[in-house]
């Protein structure tokens, strides 16, 4: 079994703090770290090689600082890693990502599974994964929350919907995308983390690889941005306390009569 | 001029809410182009009433693909029905829901049809001059609103977060074209089986399409505090939602958690009980209508984001809204 996980290097946001004069979101000085979301892919594929043998190829396209994200999943215990990174790269949209990856991966060939995160926690799009899947014409499940069982030529898996679990069968290859429900992940070993260090990772560029140029990067990207605004968080609302008794039966009156004003109640 | 699409939804051959949203967002765009707005629907003997709601609510054209083997969404089949769809009639635009399935079929299709997507829109507008579509999405956790366009490829397609506009009123005097389109083999793809359907045992839980939303967090204490939470819901007619704290301690299952590695919701209505309000909780409920918090904590950041915050204990202060409910909802029987 060869299971390939692309995974993204996101800024950290866990310790992002909002500004509060202006309202917005401080996002100077941000750490990165692996996409939280890419980490239950790699556990995913983990468990799997654990129980079915085989080996976990680690893949992420950015900058060289990517090396850094790839390193930590080494060091959790896939068995190799790629980097995709080449400056004509820059300025992909998700249409352009999804094709350069999906090239990489046709490149490392001889893949059972691949399985990546639901999204990433920066663009947001949970495009990249079934654009992966639909260059390669590979079919996809998206949110997978259970795999239910898998064989050498299908997968069961169930993958959450609105309003409960769809399960389906998928044949190999494919691609699957999953939720946070599927897996707790680990952490880095020190093993892993040793092997990390040593480890020479190979990068994919135009260099070495066969890829239209037509398709790449900014240039390549059907969508453009054309402006970027920064919201106010803070909505300048009523807060009221509600210390005891008293003030909680004026505090609720007052809510009351807020949602009734908004024609909710 | 090529027309605007919108993609159906139906769950056992009933049209969802989201449908009707499109049409509202799609009809906009159509009379800003001045061109016609047609809606796809796939499924399996979805009545001819269903697909003259449809119109009903904007589109002048219902394109309908009907089989059984397309009854249930298959990402593969639903994207070769449509990209043959798209090869024949060349729409301008297409939007789908930002939905499980939505998020999945538009991303599939824009790589077969070689067009440019935009996820999760919270605004769709026309480019004076170009005729563009303006796509408008929150990215970073909601904390930047991008605007995006697609000016060389056809169609151009994005998926619209549900909730986030509303359906028009049914006009029952609209009339439109319902056009049977005939399943040909080409258009199926076999390789993905349904096996089955799995509710969640313990309750229905649709986020992403409720109106409202009473969650509870880590100051609920214990997992058997949900239980005032879901009355509570209940008597809004709204459905539970709860942050990552409270889901990691299994006081609620998964698929009730809101935030970044959860879900996005827009309701008119979110109550926020016992909830700090993490940067990664506020980018899921970002786009609520109204915010209302309910935290002993003064500082908690959901009351800063809120419409209305109660600073105070939620033991009280939730039992004392229940009771009001509990009025309300007896006078009007």
């Amino acid at each position: 079994m060869k299971i390939i996980v692309p995974i993204k290097q996101v800024p950290e946001t866990s310790n992002v703090k909002m500004d509060p004069v202006t309202g917005t979101v401080i996002r100077a000085g941000v750490e990165t770290v692996v996409n939280p979301l890419d980490l239950y892919a790699l556990e995913t594929a983990l468990r799997l090689k654990e129980k079915t043998g085989g080996t976990v190829t680690v893949l992420s396209m950015g900058p060289p600082q990517a090396m850094k994200a790839l390193k930590e999943a080494i060091a959790m215990g896939c068995d190799d890693a790629v980097l995709v990174s080449d400056r004509k790269f820059g300025g992909s949209d998700t249409w352009a990502t999804s094709y350069t990856l999906a090239q990489s991966i046709k490149k490392i060939g001889g893949y059972d599974l691949v399985i990546a995160g639901e999204r990433a926690t920066d663009g947001d799009t949970a495009q990249v994964g079934p654009g992966i899947a639909s260059w390669l014409d590979i079919p996809v499940a998206t949110y997978v929350a259970k795999i239910e069982s898998m064989d050498a030529k299908a997968i069961v898996v169930e993958r959450l919907v609105e309003d409960g679990y769809q399960i389906l069968s998928l044949p190999l290859p494919c691609l699957l995308t999953v939720v946070k429900e599927i897996a707790a992940p680990r952490l880095p070993t020190l093993d892993g983390k040793i092997r990390s260090r040593q480890m020479q990772i190979p990068v994919f560029s135009t260099e070495n690889m066969v890829l239209d140029a037509a398709a790449l990067g900014l240039k390549g990207s059907p969508t453009k941005v054309v402006k970027i605004d920064t919201p106010k968080v803070t909505r300048g609302g009523t807060v009221v306390k509600a210390g005891d008794d008293e003030a909680v039966v004026v505090a609720v009156d007052q809510l009351m009569s807020f949602l009734e004003s908004k024609g909710i109640v | 001029m090529s027309f605007v699409w919108t993609i159906a939804e139906q769950h056992n051959g009933k049209l969802k809410d989201v449908s009707f949203e499109l049409l509202a967002r799609g009809r906009k765009l159509a009379d800003k182009l001045d061109t016609k707005l047609a809606s796809v629907l796939i499924g399996d003997k979805v009545s001819e009433q269903a697909m003259q709601q449809l119109v009903h609510r904007g589109a002048d054209e219902v394109y309908s693909i009907q089989d059984p083997r397309l009854e249930n969404f298959i990402c593969e089949s639903y994207a070769k029905v449509l990209a043959t769809l798209i090869k024949t009639y060349k729409p301008s635009i297409v939007l789908a829901a930002a939905t499980s399935s939505g998020r999945t079929l538009m991303p599939y299709l824009a790589i077969k049809v070689n067009a440019g997507l935009t996820a999760d829109c919270t605004e769709l507008d026309i480019e004076e001059g170009t005729g563009n579509l303006l796509q408008t999405r929150p990215a970073i956790g909601g904390n930047i609103m991008a605007t995006i366009k697609t000016p060389d490829h056809r169609p151009q397609m994005a998926t619209v977060r549900p909730k986030s506009s509303r359906p028009l009123k049914e006009d029952a005097t609209r009339v439109g074209k319902i056009i049977a389109v005939p399943v040909t083999a080409d258009m199926l793809d076999g390789r993905v089986k349904v096996l089955g359907y799995r509710k969640d045992a313990t309750d229905f839980v649709n986020l992403e399409e409720a109106d409202i939303i009473v969650a509870g967090g880590k100051g609920l204490k214990k997992g058997d505090n949900f239980a005032m939470i879901r009355k509570l819901a209940d008597s809004f007619k709204g459905v539970v939602g709860a942050s990552r704290e409270a889901v990691d301690r299994g006081w609620i299952a998964y698929p009730h958690q809101i935030g970044l590695s959860g879900k996005t919701v827009s309701p008119k209505l979110y109550i926020g009980v016992g909830i700090s309000g993490s940067i990664q909780h506020l980018a899921g409920i970002k786009t609520s209508e109204i915010i209302v918090s309910i935290n002993s904590d003064p500082d908690a950041n959901l009351h800063k984001v809120a419409d209305f915050g109660i600073v105070g204990d939620a033991f009280q202060i939730i039992p004392e809204i229940q009771r009001r409910m509990d009025k309300r909802n007896g006078g009007a029987k």
